[in-house]
C-alpha cells in the first residue's frame, strides 16, 4: 500500500489546510498576485478532488463498505478517527466538485468583486472553508465535527462579509448569520456535552453502541435533552424552515462564486450531519421509535417545501429568489431522512447530489451574469438569451430540474422521495410534494419568460457571453445533473447503500 | 429540603443556564450590535462552565502524579483527579468562541464604517429608505 493509499482520508483534509494557509503566507510574504492564487487554489482544489475520487473508488471497492483511518495510529475510542463509508463518500464528492467547479469559474468573477490585494486572502479563506466541509463529512468523533463545524462557520461568514465591496448590505447579512450560525453550533456542542456526559466517549460508534446499552434509554432524560438540543442546532445549520431566515441574505449579497459554493455544500453538510446524529448515534430505534423525531422533521420539512417557495415566487432579486427555492429543496432532502424508510432516504441523498449540481450551477450563470451585466435583477434577464445564450442555456437546464422535469435529475429524487411518502403511508406528503413542485414551476418559468421570450433592450447590445472558464464550470455541473438525470444508476445505486447501510448498522 | 440539597450539589449548572440565558437576552432583545456580540460571548461562555462543571469528581484534583509515602517507600499515586479531557475539549471551545467574538467585531467595524452607526434600527431605516421595495438581510 503506497503512502497515499493508506493516508487517503487524512490527506483529503490536510490537503486544502496547508493549501489554504499557504496562499495567505505566499501572498502576505511576495505581495498579492491574483492569478497566481487563483492558480494554486485551482490546483488544490483540483488534487482535492482527485483524492476524494479515488476515496470514493476505494470504498466501493471495500469489502464492508467503510473505511476507517486512525489518526496517528491511535485506534477508536481512545484516538481520533475518520470513517468513511458510502454515506460520507457520496457527500465528499459533492463537497469537492463544487468546490473544484466553483473555484474554476471564480478567476473572472473574483478579479470583478474583490479587491486586487485581499484575493490571496479570500482564496486562502475559501480553502481553509472547503477544509472544514470534508472534515465535518469524514471523521468519526463528535468534538471533530464541532471544531471542523466552527472552522467553516467561521470563514464562511468572513467570505460572505466579502461581498461588502459590491453591497454594503453583505456586511449585515454576514453578521445575522454568524449571530444564528453560533447559536446553532452552540446547541450542537451542548448536546454532545450531554451524551459525553453520558456515555464517557466521542467516538460516534462507540458512543452509539453504549447509548443503546443504557437500559432506560427510552426514558431517559438526558439523552432526551441532548436530541433536542442538536436537533435545533443542526436545523439552524441545514436552514430547514423555520429557521432558515439567515439563508436568503447571506446567498443573496456574498460574492457570486462563493454563493455558488455555499448554496451547494454547507447546507448539505449541515443535513449530512443530521443523518448521522439521528441513524448512527441516537440510531433508527431511537430517533424514530421511541421519539417521534420524525414527526417534528416531518412537520417543518411539509412547511418547507411550501413557504420558502411561495417566497421565492415573490423575489425580484434573482440571487434572493434561487436563495429561497434552496431552502424550500432542504424541505425534500429532511422530509426523505425523516421518513426513515429506504425510498425515502435514497431520494434525499440523492437530492443532496442533484441539487448541488443543479443550484450549483443556476447560481454560477447568476455570477457570470453579474459579471457581464454588473447586477442580477430580475428585469436584467429581459431578452438575455440572445445575449448570452449558453448562459441562459445552462441556466434554463438547472431551471426545469428544479421543477423536476423528467430527464433531468430532480425528477430522479422526486420519484424516490415521492415513492417513500407512498410506502410510508403518507399520500398526502406525496401530494404536497407535487404541489410544490408547480410552485417550483412558477418560479422558473416568471424567469425563463424573461430570458427567451421578452426582446433585448438596445441598451445591452454591449452583452457578450461569459467568458471560457466560468462557461466550463457552469456547464460542467448542468451536464453532470443532466447525464445523472438519465443515467442514474451510480448515484442512485451509491445512496441506496447508504440508505440501506445507515438502516442496517442501527437496528 | 431535598431540593435545596440537590440544588447545592448541582448549582454550576444553575448558573450555566442562567449565564446563558443572559447572553440570549442580549443578542435578542438588544439592538447594539457590540452588545448583541457581547451576549453572543457570555452565551459560549455558559457553555464553558458547562463543560468544566461535568469533569468534576468529588475530592478531585488535577491528573498527576503525587508521591505517597508509606512505611519509608515512596509510592506514586494520582488519587481521584478530575477528568481532564472536558477541560481540553474546553480549551478548544474557548478558541473558538474567541475567534468568533473576533470576526463578528471585525464585521461591525466594517458596518459603522459602511453606515456611520451600529445601531440595528438605524441601519434598518437607512436600507428600507433607499430599497423600498426589498427586504434588509
Amino acid at each position: 500500500m503506497s503512502f497515499i493509499d493508506y493516508n487517503l482520508p487524512v490527506l483529503i483534509v490536510i490537503v486544502p489546510l496547508l493549501g489554504g494557509l499557504l496562499s495567505v503566507l505566499w501572498g502576505t510574504l511576495f505581495g498579492p498576485r491574483r492569478d497566481l492564487s487563483w492558480g494554486w487554489a485551482m490546483l488544490v482544489a483540483a488534487a482535492e478532488l482527485a483524492l476524494v475520487l479515488k476515496m470514493v473508488g476505494t470504498v466501493v471497492d471495500s469489502a464492508t463498505g467503510s473505511v476507517v483511518y486512525n489518526m496517528g495510529s491511535w485506534p477508536g475510542p481512545w484516538g481520533i478517527e475518520y470513517r468513511v463509508d458510502y454515506l460520507n463518500a457520496f457527500v465528499l464528492l459533492v463537497v469537492a466538485g463544487i468546490g473544484a467547479a466553483t473555484i474554476l469559474f471564480a478567476r473572472h468573477s473574483v478579479h470583478d468583486e474583490i479587491p486586487h490585494d485581499r484575493s490571496h486572502v479570500f482564496y486562502g479563506v475559501w480553502l481553509l472553508c472547503l477544509t472544514g466541509l470534508v472534515g465535518i463529512t469524514i471523521t468519526g468523533d463528535t468534538f471533530n465535527v464541532y471544531v471542523l463545524l466552527e472552522i467553516t462557520s467561521l470563514t464562511s461568514y468572513a467570505l460572505i462579509a466579502m461581498g461588502k465591496d459590491r453591497d454594503r448590505r453583505a456586511l449585515l447579512a454576514a453578521l445575522r448569520y454568524l449571530i444564528l450560525g453560533s447559536i446553532g453550533a452552540s446547541f450542537i456542542l451542548l448536546g454532545i456535552g450531554y451524551l459525553l456526559m453520558l456515555t464517557g466517549t466521542l467516538n460516534m460508534e462507540d458512543m452509539h453502541n453504549t447509548l443503546i446499552a443504557i437500559p432506560d434509554l427510552a426514558t431517559n432524560r438526558t439523552v432526551l435533552v441532548a436530541f433536542a438540543f442538536l436537533l435545533v442546532g443542526l436545523s439552524l445549520k441545514s436552514a430547514l424552515f423555520p429557521l432558515h431566515m439567515w439563508l436568503p441574505g447571506a446567498y443573496t449579497y456574498a460574492p457570486s462564486a462563493i454563493s455558488a459554493f455555499l448554496a451547494s455544500t454547507a447546507t448539505k453538510v449541515g443535513i449530512y450531519m443530521a443523518f448521522r446524529f439521528m441513524y448512527t448515534i441516537f440510531g433508527r430505534h431511537y430517533s424514530i421509535e421511541v421519539l417521534p423525531g420524525h414527526l417534528v422533521l416531518l412537520a417543518c420539512a411539509a412547511a418547507a417545501i411550501i413557504v420558502p417557495n411561495l417566497s421565492a415566487i415573490r423575489q425580484t432579486e434573482v440571487k434572493r429568489l434561487l436563495a429561497f427555492s434552496s431552502a424550500g429543496q432542504i424541505g425534500y432532502m429532511v422530509m426523505g431522512f425523516a421518513l426513515a424508510n429506504e425510498d425515502g432516504m435514497t431520494g434525499s441523498i440523492v437530492h443532496l447530489f442533484n441539487h448541488a449540481a443543479m443550484k450549483g450551477g443556476m447560481f454560477l450563470a447568476i455570477g457570470a451574469v453579474i459579471y457581464r451585466v454588473g447586477s442580477a435583477h430580475i428585469t436584467d434577464l429581459n431578452g438575455l438569451g440572445k445575449r448570452m445564450p449558453w448562459t441562459m442555456g445552462a441556466f434554463s437546464i438547472g431551471g426545469l430540474g428544479l421543477a423536476g422535469f423528467p430527464l433531468t435529475a430532480g425528477f430522479i429524487s422526486k420519484w424516490y422521495l415521492i415513492k417513500g411518502c407512498l410506502t410510508a403511508g403518507y399520500w398526502y406528503l406525496a401530494v404536497l410534494v407535487l404541489f410544490a413542485s408547480l410552485l417550483a414551476v412558477i418560479y422558473v418559468w416568471k424567469m425563463l419568460e424573461r430570458i427567451w421570450f421578452t426582446e433585448p433592450d438596445e441598451s445591452t447590445a454591449h452583452i457578450k457571453e461569459a467568458p471560457p472558464t466560468m462557461l466550463i464550470a457552469t456547464w460542467g455541473l448542468i451536464l453532470t445533473s443532466l447525464y445523472f438525470g438519465v443515467h442514474a444508476e451510480f448515484t442512485v445505486g451509491m445512496a441506496q447503500k447508504a440508505a440501506a447501510f445507515l438502516l442496517e448498522v442501527t437496528p | 429540603m431535598s431540593v435545596l440539597l440537590s440544588f447545592a450539589g448541582t448549582y454550576n449548572y444553575a448558573i450555566y443556564i442562567i449565564l446563558m440565558m443572559i447572553g440570549f437576552y442580549g443578542v435578542i432583545a438588544k439592538k447594539n450590535l457590540i452588545k448583541q456580540a457581547l451576549g453572543l460571548g457570555l452565551f459560549s461562555t455558559g457553555l464553558f462552565l458547562f463543560y468544566i462543571s461535568m469533569g468534576v469528581f468529588d475530592g478531585g484534583t488535577a491528573p498527576v502524579w503525587r508521591a505517597v509515602h508509606e512505611g519509608g517507600h515512596a509510592l506514586k499515586d494520582a488519587g481521584p483527579y478530575d477528568n481532564p479531557l472536558t477541560h481540553v475539549l474546553i480549551l478548544t471551545a474557548i478558541v473558538v468562541s474567541v475567534s468568533t467574538l473576533a470576526v463578528a467585531l471585525a464585521i461591525i467595524v466594517n458596518i459603522q464604517r459602511a453606515y456611520g452607526t451600529i445601531e440595528e434600527d438605524e441601519i434598518r431605516a437607512i436600507e428600507a429608505g433607499l430599497h423600498p421595495e426589498e427586504e434588509v438581510a
